[in-house]
């Protein structure tokens, strides 16, 4: 192959290393109006009155709205593919406010400063209600977040508002109890974790206006421009044909941009006053009013026999979706589905169940993992505990127990394992970190002790049967391709990985594709760029409108030349008889297309895939934990990843060491906490703590190609499986430095001390 | 309030609201490049050099540049071109929006540094946040840029 599998940079890199004006703000017209959300002071109220005399007399102030000002129809912001999942819950502004940073009224002043103030002028009467904060307490509490009667679920997911359930559900293979009680040793336990903040270094923003054709134009920082368009439909109750989504650069996403968190503020003034308007989240506003991961108590049950064969897993998961239930009814069944399939070698059943909870807390979302990070987390512990108690070494137990190549999943919908090496992830992991002469610690002597962990990780490539990619590509004069797509570059680099496989189909260089997107009006469908889809979903249908394209490039030229095509040779710049004696450049095919002819050199291909190939990772972690203060230190990390063969080898690395950061983020420090009135904590990057250059030790990252055959040359997804392995690794080093288990997140030098005081008595 | 200042190389004066912040100012002249990622200068977005410093725009009250001299990202295009293609041969840009303030802190550190260690350039750059990267492939462009910067002497 002559690019695809090269480090080519991006294209679009030299704009953002010389910081060029390509983001949502920067591109803003200077006339918008500054929307602002008044935000609800209350974990859970009813609004009995609200005064805004004062604040819309302001001179400055074009509007202020309240639930009387918006459409009352419920919708999702949920940013999910037809037939939609979540629940219709929640409309733009509501007499009911259900966390601490809900929505009361919306301002659009001419500038910052008067929407400011304007807030503060804006005077309102809560009725104060009990909040249900405890997501354990949550299901059948009297306190119930969604009474309305107009609450609905498209989707039959075993939700029911009355009992504050989002969804439920039971899986079962196998008979598990009797195979349970068989087992020679159960390991059974509960781990919690924590709600975390994607933290993209660009908050929410959009700005709105309408254009010439009297149509509403939202311009957003978004990774699902097309579901934005119909989610705002619903929003606004206009139709859909009636709005236009574009999304410019985007400064990362993570998931957080998979929700509609702050379009619909600056489209309901715009659709309500006709001026342009704009919106951009301060970091505040992001991380108490956004779409963090689900907060999850995951509990395990673990049957073996004594030789370390796992026979039977137990998953039970309460996942905690707050105020909304913004990806409740689906993070939820990553837990199991994409945990339980690791450990298919013996598994002979499995159970799986789960209930999605609404509390007061803010909406939960989509966040890179969606739910396997938490089942992940909760069974790689287990196993590790496992271990443990056999006394069998931990990459021993997964060397018995791992899902390999060949094998049928049951746990993952009986898909077939087509294309796997997590065999030799696991082998080069443990060669990397030094797996036999450090396991499981070493005391430094200086009150220190340095010690190993390890994980697996499984993820998908797409959503099978649901996620849909489409690729334009058009032949323009002299022979360069434009390639038009629905897929949503946020910096992974999506729109260079599909000009590399447009590239590579039309043997041409890189810089004879130019590529653009998404604007709803022009691109072709895409579900959008989430769970790690794009490569897999959206490339197939990248060469296979390649394909097409030098097939139609071919019968022109067969006409051209009087040659049959099948003995026609396209090498990317001309097109020959094989005999050598007739040939036409593919520049003159371009250049003549152009008059009098009615030849189409333009093709649109779409891709949905009945299946989604697992990429596999295992992560191999060497601490230090320091017994005096508790402090653990991540020396270095080698992550050893299968994801089919890498399209852009540099860009799989850095979205593998970005990955293993933010998993290090959520093991050590990252938490969304709140006090017993609902209010959070941590409102600045003072106190939610991300990851700095000094708190992730070294990052060594190894690919073990599989091939997978369904994937475009062979390729599965890389975005999501690389933030798995680190909470489940860093956890299970810390046991072997300190015997102790850590079972909720994130673990923190206080609960290390904690845990080692207790463990001495 | 009346602000003179040196912006990239050319003298400007403006009016300007005496509570703004140098960041706002600095967007509201063009340069673009400067971007906020929090309001409480932790994530470094907002680098840009004062009298060749590298400050924190968002926490810098416009009032304290008067008279001094700014440089953004609009004012080291050569420079950023140059640093910023090795970070694209990393692909380690990725989304590219902490990239500008992250460049202008590479960019001082190396008019401080004559041959940074590993450890004085993690400690250098500690303030400028990203969350795509996970830093590794930071790392690696500086050390080859370096490499290169050496190589040219």
């Amino acid at each position: 192959m002559r690019i695809v599998n090269t480090s080519v940079r991006k294209k679009d890199a030299m704009a953002l290393v010389t910081g060029q004006p390509v983001y949502t703000d920067d591109i803003a017209p200077k006339n918008c109006l500054i929307v602002k959300v008044l935000r609800s002071p209350h974990a859970h109220a009813i609004i009995k009155e609200i005064k805004t005399s004062d604040a819309k007399n302001l001179y400055g102030v074009e509007c202020v709205l309240t639930y009387n000002d918006v459409p009352q129809k419920r919708f999702t912001m949920a940013g999910q593919t037809y037939p939609e999942f979540s629940p219709y819950d929640r409309y733009i502004l509501e007499d009911r406010v259900r966390f601490v940073g809900d929505a009361v009224a919306v301002v659009a002043a001419k500038d910052e400063k008067t929407a400011e103030k304007a807030l503060k002028l804006i005077k309102v009467e809560y009725e104060v209600l009990k909040p249900v904060l405890d997501f354990r307490t949550a299901k059948d509490n009297q306190t119930i977040v969604h009474p309305e009667e107009d609450w609905k679920a498209l989707v039959e997911v075993g939700g029911d508002r009355k009992r504050n359930l989002c969804a439920s559900g039971v899986e079962t293979n196998g008979d598990l109890d009797s195979i349970m009680s068989n087992c020679d040793v159960i390991v059974s336990e509960t781990y919690h974790t924590k709600a975390v903040q994607q933290s993209m270094m660009e908050t929410f923003r959009t700005f709105t206006y309408y254009d010439t054709y009297g149509r509403l134009n939202i311009v957003s920082s978004t990774q699902v421009p097309f579901h934005v368009r119909r989610i705002l439909s619903n929003a606004l109750d206009i139709p859909k044909s009636q709005i236009r989504v574009l999304k410019p650069r985007i400064g990362g996403g993570f998931g957080a941009k998979q929700t509609v968190v702050s379009e619909v503020y600056p489209a309901i003034v715009t659709m309500l006053t006709k001026k342009p308007a704009k919106i951009v989240y301060t970091r505040e506003e992001s991380l108490i009013a956004s779409s963090p991961r689900h907060e999850m108590e995951v509990k395990v049950r673990i049957g073996a026999d004594c030789s370390g064969k796992i026979k039977a897993i137990e998953i039970n998961t309460l996942s905690n979706t707050g105020a909304f239930g913004e990806h409740g009814p689906t993070t939820v069944g990553l837990s199991g589905h994409k945990s339980i399939p690791l450990y298919t070698a013996n598994c002979e059943a499995f159970r799986f169940s789960y209930d999605v909870v609404y509390t007061n807390h803010m909406s939960a979302g989509a966040y890179r993992g969606y739910g396997a990070t938490q089942g992940q987390f909760a069974l790689e512990s287990a196993v590790n505990q496992l271990a443990s108690r056999l006394n069998i070494d931990p990459v021993k137990i997964r060397e018995m127990n791992m899902v390999r190549q060949g094998m049928i999943m049951p746990a993952y919908y009986n898909e077939p394992n087509n294309s796997c090496t997590l065999d030799k992830c696991l082998e080069t992991a443990k060669k990397n970190i030094g797996w036999d002469e450090k396991y499981p610690c070493r005391d430094m002597g200086n009150g220190k002790v340095r010690s190993v962990g390890i994980a697996m990780s499984m993820q998908g490539s797409g959503i099978s049967n649901v996620d849909k990619g489409s690729v334009t590509i058009k032949l323009n004069d002299d022979g360069f391709y434009s390639m038009n797509i629905g897929a949503t570059d946020m910096g992974t680099g999506c729109d260079t990985v599909l000009a590399q496989m447009v590239a590579e189909t039309m043997e041409c260089d890189l810089d004879n594709v130019v590529v653009y997107g998404v604007d709803t009006d022009t691109s072709p469908y895409d579900t959008g760029s989430y769970a790690s889809s794009t490569t897999y979903i959206t490339g197939t249908a990248a060469v296979h409108a390649s394909n097409e394209l030098k097939q139609r490039i071919l019968d022109v030229a067969s006409t051209k030349l009087n040659v049959p095509e099948s003995d026609l040779v396209f090498d990317g710049k001309v097109i020959r008889s094989i005999d050598n004696k007739k040939e036409i450049t593919l520049k003159d095919i371009a250049n003549e297309d152009m008059c009098g002819n009615n030849a189409v050199l333009e093709v649109t291909s779409s891709n949905f895939s009945p299946v989604s190939p697992p990429p596999f990772m295992v992560g191999a972690v060497e601490i230090e934990v320091d017994k005096e203060t508790g402090h653990v230190e991540v020396i270095n990390y080698e992550a050893v990843v299968d994801c089919g063969t890498t399209i852009n080898p540099n860009l799989a690395r850095v979205q593998t060491e970005g990955g293993i950061v933010q998993g290090i983020g959520m093991a050590l420090f990252e938490d969304i906490i709140y006090d017993n009135k609902g209010n959070l904590f941590g409102t600045s990057f003072m106190q939610y703590k991300i990851p700095s250059r000094l708190d992730m030790g070294k990052v060594n990252v190894s690919f073990e190609s599989s091939y997978e055959p369904t994937g475009p040359f062979g390729a599965k997804s890389i975005g999501e499986v690389v933030i798995n392995t680190p909470a489940p690794a860093i956890a299970h080093a810390v046991y072997n430095a300190t015997g102790v288990w850590h079972r909720e997140l994130p673990i923190t030098p206080e609960k290390v001390i904690r845990g080692m005081i207790d463990l001495e008595n | 309030m009346r602000i003179k200042m040196n912006l990239n190389g050319k003298p400007l004066e403006s009016d300007a609201s005496a509570d703004m912040v140098l960041l706002d100012f600095l967007r509201e002249h063009e340069c673009y490049s400067v971007k906020r990622g929090c309001e409480t200068s932790n994530c470094g977005l907002c680098t840009v050099l004062v009298d060749d410093k590298p400050i924190l725009s968002c926490s810098y009250p416009l009032a304290r540049a008067n008279g001094k001299s700014v440089t953004t990202l609009e004012g080291l295009q050569d420079e950023a071109k140059e640093f910023g293609g090795f970070m694209a041969d990393e692909g380690a840009e990725q989304c590219g929006f902490c990239s500008p303030g992250f460049i202008m802190n590479v960019l001082a550190m190396v008019n401080e540094f004559e041959n940074p260690t590993d450890s004085e350039i993690l400690n250098f750059l500690s303030g400028n946040m990203c969350r795509c990267t996970g830093y590794e492939g930071q790392l690696r462009a500086i050390k080859k840029y370096l490499a290169f910067k050496g190589a040219e002497k």
